[in-house]
């Protein structure tokens, strides 16, 4: 097995070894607490760019199932959540090579191999994490062990921030068929799990890229939902330009996930803010301000929307019981709201599916 | 603030305890009713506890307002009830005697007439999870999965259940406390034999279940207050399938086969079920899942705190004994600080980040005739738990931890006639016969095939054995740093591992040293390091770079705890070493306390001012003292496990506070204390001692002929001790002696003269009073 290294831009190094696919590169370096679902996790768009450091100190035990089958692409009858491994790199203490489920096929560094991802494993990720918690998010390198910290910057592959979401949208419309009410997704990198919680619900998704004209789809959805997706939101500007322009004039029902929330708050007039390290994990609690209810919800997020820019006509929805922060927002004369948790978990608890519920219930009682 | 979601405070709560430890009701109990006592005084309530056991935390003065010393039963608890003018009662902290009492209560009316209220979990509840019939009916409401069963009332309705439900079936006792006379029957055969014992105990229901032996089983710790927010803390694999009761399985937090659907999906089902029982502050839910699709069974449900919820408080540092009491009072769990890190909230499921491994440790090697076999019936009489940052670092510390002797995964230390047999049919020596088998070169296929544990541990455990035959290559050569950083990851010993290569601990722990590989600490913070914790919870681990935490430069003292609870020694010990602690800190002392058992008080982490949850080891200790540097180690309140390293600690230069360890060794040597005797002039039968296994024999003779009492050194309460009444009885003991004290093998005593009752036997002629020696024996608890 090669020898590898994780070098932090504060010059931080970890020593380990590779087992994914023998590349060099470089990413905002963030830790998720999970204790299972990496499959899901790896491949959850919103972490495109970003070098994932799992503190779970045994991963791949479960290996990997069968890949995904291209056709027909509108059934989503996988545990994926996206058609590939959406990390940048994986930083592990352990990986399992011995893998034991009836789904599985790979194991977890055959999986990254093949899809051309970096792995390392035998790292302090206690430590590391402890780093991360401290100084916040940094940069980093994975790298070979005899690259030097300049060649590092100079010769390891990047991807542009400000691009993530174009490079995890789908590239084209997709339709999906669950029932009579249509819903249109507006996909900035969307899970896949947010289209089966719809459909499964018994309600048709139009999943269109963020980047394309969303007036000729509104006319003919029910209500908008808003998915999460990766990078900082103000880079989405031209979307929140759309939901001012083209979606809240409609009046639909809109419900955002994630980023959803945060390009919501953003057309709504109010501000985000990032956060030092993030909420990446499966045990987030969050509070139901009206209800007092409380759930353990799955999240990941860096950026955050921030309580006191909110004009007015909107108010918070959900509190972090942790660190107060923001976990959703809602308008107070109109059907719109979000969360910056994610209610389709996967991977995570489930606790919040029930607004999946809500939400088709609004838009089958606002149905002209 | 009092929980606003109680409608009336009460001012006097009565809280039963579970009475004497029995198998399946042991220390655990005593630690989670302390937990209860120390929330409810914390409200400014009038405590009032019933519990007869004289060894326990929760009966002496410093906790409850008012101990009685009555059995637990309805007759004292309701003239208790009448002279304390209690108001509330808790019936969830004292396992299931106080449940059963509890609900005995409530059917004579008790509570309503005199106006008591149940906290927590009601009554009502507590029957739906104990009356199976009842029990599937409320799961059904819900369309939850059962394992398929019939509550039966006579011989023939189970005759004519198994019929209906095939064969293989368990047979089980309603009521009752860990799988009581519970059996798994293959044939009718099996049926048939089972029968007169289940209905001659004069039990009113027999449950004729569907057996799913080979399936995964998991367990999930739900926690939920009167407001309905209801979370897991904690999921747990055990190692053994399905078919080997809960305490006799080697378990895992967290479950380590189920991927994201399978693990959601019981958390959803748990909570679900949980909601429509209406449990109030702590239960376990326990499944059997299909290791081959999503198919799953409700197995059953606990309304109280268990011995699995103990094991979760201490796997997670999550306080449920504690947090149920307070949910009890009506508080919500958002409300509830995050016990460890103080600046969250206690409405979270913890993630950990290191491996937890719980290991039953067994005694029946003192009962004669007993099967060693495990199955649906709860044997053991205590256990360990260890944490580590693999499997198999978990896994090795653990087996090491329940002090039979072995050195981890040993493929070699126990004879197997038939290992095809022993995988199959399970004894306490499986783990040791799977080692065996890998060894040997079966594959992991074929073992998985009898045993039915996961292909992942057994991959996790043949690669440990793997190493173990690198080690044993090894012999004589001087191991590589590489390799032994491996081996130390991987778990092993420094004992171990000389002994694999063919040399001394001392050699391999300088070989150790002069290449840096130390163990680090690394701190239990329930977030996975998302949040700074504020608790010292501490476990070693050799695959850390990093010390979480720096040792402090107060005036500290190192408490060795007693390890797992064992015939001779128990809760008793744990009252000791808590004892100490709180002595040590009203003298401004910081304590330190290292011990493993998690059924124990002295491994709460708020007890002492730091907690090290370890092996209780020269190596461990030697690595704690020059890392903590305190100012000395007590080693007389952990019992046996602990005064055993007192005198290497001790040459080592380590500092022992109290009896010195030269005392303490002319105490545990036999030889030296029988020559104490005979310098001081005190009577004491003849003896000889010797080291050798053939000289014994001799001996035998000299002294006069068989009987002979034959003691071992540095040994507990008499184990291995035995009177022998020929010469292959002799030998027999001798053999066994070795094992249970290794580290003082053959010195074993021969006293010629009376038996243990003191009886005189054949023609030898006593010499001396066995008294003393009788008097350290204890019975179980």
């Amino acid at each position: 097995m090669q020898a590898m290294k994780l070098l932090l831009a504060d010059g931080t190094v970890y020593e380990g070894r590779s087992f994914g696919a023998a590349r060099e590169v470089s990413g905002e370096v963030v830790f998720n607490t999970g204790m299972s679902g990496y499959v899901e996790t790896l491949t959850d768009p919103s972490y495109k760019g970003q070098i994932l450091v799992l503190t779970y100190p045994l991963q791949g035990n479960y290996g990997v199932p069968a890949p995904r089958k291209i056709e027909p692409l509108a059934e989503l009858r996988d545990k994926y959540e996206s058609g590939r491994v959406q990390v940048q790199g994986l930083v592990v203490l352990r990986h399992s090579p011995n893998p034991s489920h009836y789904d599985n096929v790979r194991t977890l560094g055959q999986w990254l191999a093949s899809e051309g991802v970096p792995a390392i494993e035998c790292v302090d990720t206690r430590a590391l994490t402890r780093k991360l918690r401290e100084h916040g998010t940094v940069e980093g390198f994975l790298v070979d062990q005899k690259t030097s910290p300049v060649d590092a910057r100079a010769k390891t592959e990047h991807v542009e921030m400000a691009r993530v979401c174009a490079m995890t949208t789908v590239p084209d419309v997709i339709r999906y068929e669950g029932g009579p009410l249509k819903i249109l997704l507006v996909d900035t990198g969307a899970k896949d799990s947010i289209v089966r919680s719809i459909v499964a619900r018994g309600a048709s998704v139009i999943r269109v890229p963020f980047h394309k004209d969303l007036r000729p789809y509104l006319k003919e959805c029910d209500g908008v939902l808003l998915s999460n997706g990766p990078g900082d939101p103000k880079d989405m500007l031209s979307t929140v330009e759309q939901l001012k322009t083209a979606v809240f004039p409609s009046g639909k029902p809109i419900f955002g996930v994630c980023m959803g929330n945060q390009l919501l708050g953003l057309a709504a007039g109010g501000n985000t803010v990032k956060l030092k390290y993030g909420h990446r994990s499966q045990n987030q609690p969050v509070q139901d301000l009206l209800t007092r209810r409380c759930y353990v919800t799955s999240q990941n997020h860096g950026y955050v929307v921030d309580d006191e820019s909110l004009p007015a006509e909107w108010e918070p929805w959900f509190v972090n019981v942790n660190d107060g922060s923001n976990e959703g927002i809602r308008c107070r004369t109109r059907p719109w709201a979000s969360v910056q948790f994610h209610p389709e978990a996967a991977p995570g608890p489930e606790d919040a599916a029930f607004l999946f519920d809500d939400f088709l219930r609004l838009v089958g009682s606002t149905r002209v | 603030m009092f929980g606003q979601y109680l409608p009336k405070k009460p001012r006097r709560v009565l809280i039963l305890g579970s009475g004497a430890l029995k198998i399946g009701e042991a220390g655990e109990f005593d630690y989670s009713g302390s937990q209860a006592i120390k929330a409810l005084k914390e409200e400014g309530l009038y405590t009032v506890l019933i519990n007869p056991n004289i060894a326990t935390i929760q009966t002496s003065d410093q906790l409850a307002d008012k101990v009685y010393f009555h059995p637990v039963d309805p007759y004292f608890v309701e003239k208790v009830i009448v002279r304390e003018d209690i108001d509330a009662i808790t019936v969830s902290f004292g396992g299931q005697t106080a449940l059963n009492c509890g609900v005995a209560l409530d059917a004579a009316g008790v509570f309503e007439k005199y106006g008591v209220r149940v906290l927590g979990t009601p009554i009502e509840a507590v029957r739906d999870t104990e009356d199976r019939r009842r029990f599937v009916q409320r799961l059904d409401e819900i369309n939850v999965k059962s394992a398929r069963a019939e509550a039966c009332h006579s011989e023939d309705e189970v005759r004519a259940a198994v019929g209906r439900i095939g064969l293989p079936v368990i047979l089980r006792a309603a009521y009752a406390l860990g799988g009581k006379g519970s059996r798994i029957c293959e044939t009718n055969d099996d049926v048939e034999s089972a029968l007169p014992k289940l209905f001659a105990s004069g039990l009113p229901q027999v449950l004729v279940e569907e057996s799913l032996r080979g399936w995964k089983e998991i367990e999930y710790e739900v926690v939920r207050d009167a407001r309905d927010n209801c979370i897991t803390v904690c999921n747990m694999e055990n190692v053994d399938p399905l078919g080997i009761h809960t305490g006799e399985s080697i378990v895992v937090a967290p479950s380590q086969t189920l991927n994201n659907e399978e693990y959601q999906l019981l958390r959803t089902i748990a909570i679900k079920t949980i909601r429509h029982l209406g449990i109030v502050g702590e239960c376990n839910i326990q499944y059997a899942l299909d290791p081959n699709s999503l198919d799953y069974r409700v197995i059953e449900v606990n309304a109280r705190l268990s011995r699995s919820s103990a094991l979760a408080s201490k796997a997670t540092g999550y306080p449920l004994a504690y947090v149920a009491a307070k949910l009890a009072l009506g508080y919500m769990l958002p409300d509830l600080p995050n016990a460890i890190t103080r600046r969250t909230s206690a409405f979270f499921e913890p993630a950990l980040d290191y491996v937890v491994c719980k290991v039953p440790r067994w005694d029946l090697e003192k009962f004669v005739g007993v099967e060693h076999k495990i199955g649906s019936e709860m044997k053991s009489v205590g256990e360990v738990m260890s944490i580590g940052k693999t499997f198999a670092e978990a896994l090795q510390k653990a087996l090491r931890m329940i002090d039979i002797g072995v050195d981890g995964i040993d493929p070699h230390k126990f004879k197997f006639t038939d290992i095809r047999k022993e995988l199959k049919e399970p004894s306490q020596r499986r783990m040791f016969a799977v080692a065996r088998a890998l060894h040997e070169g079966m594959t992991i296929d074929e073992v998985h095939a009898l045993s039915r544990i996961d292909e992942f541990f057994l991959s996790e455990i043949a690669d440990t054995v793997r190493l173990g035959r690198e080690l044993e290559d090894h012999a004589g050569k001087e191991l590589s740093a590489e390799t032994l950083g491996r081996a130390k990851k991987q778990g092993f010993s420094d004992k171990g591992i000389a002994k694999r290569t063919g040399t001394t601990e001392d050699i391999v722990r300088d070989l150790r040293r002069r290449n840096g590989i130390r163990p680090h600490v690394a701190q239990i913070d329930t977030l996975a390091a998302e949040y700074p914790a504020e608790t010292n919870y501490l476990y070693l681990t050799y695959h850390a770079q990093a010390d979480d935490v720096q040792p402090s430069w107060r005036k500290k003292v190192l408490v060795l705890g007693s390890g797992a609870y064992r015939i001779g020694s128990s809760v008793e010990f744990d009252w000791c070493c808590v004892s100490a602690i709180l002595a040590a800190r009203e003298l401004g002392f910081e304590t330190i306390v290292l011990n493993y058992n998690p059924e124990t008080v002295s491994t709460d982490y708020d007890v002492s001012d730091s907690l090290v949850f370890d092996e209780i080891t020269f190596e461990n200790v030697l690595e704690l003292w020059e890392r903590e540097r305190p100012y000395g180690v007590i080693v007389s309140m952990g019992g046996q496990v602990a005064n055993n390293i007192a005198i290497r600690l001790h040459r080592a230069g380590v500092k022992i506070l109290g009896t010195s360890p030269e005392s303490i060794d002319g105490a545990e040597d036999r030889e030296k204390f029988s020559g104490l005797l005979d310098k001081l002039g005190i009577d004491q039968p003849r003896w000889t001692s010797t080291g050798k296994l053939e000289d014994a024999e001799a001996i035998a003779e000299s002294l006069g002929g068989y009987p002979v009492l034959v003691r071992p050194s540095y040994v507990l309460s008499g184990a291995a001790m035995t009177v022998a009444h020929e010469r292959e009885h002799l030998r027999n003991y001798l053999t066994r002696a070795t094992d249970v004290s290794p580290e003082h093998p053959v010195v074993a005593e021969l006293e010629g003269g009376r038996d243990r009752r003191g009886r005189r036997r054949g023609r030898n002629r006593p010499l001396g009073d066995l008294g003393a020696h009788r008097e350290r024996r204890r019975s179980l608890g």
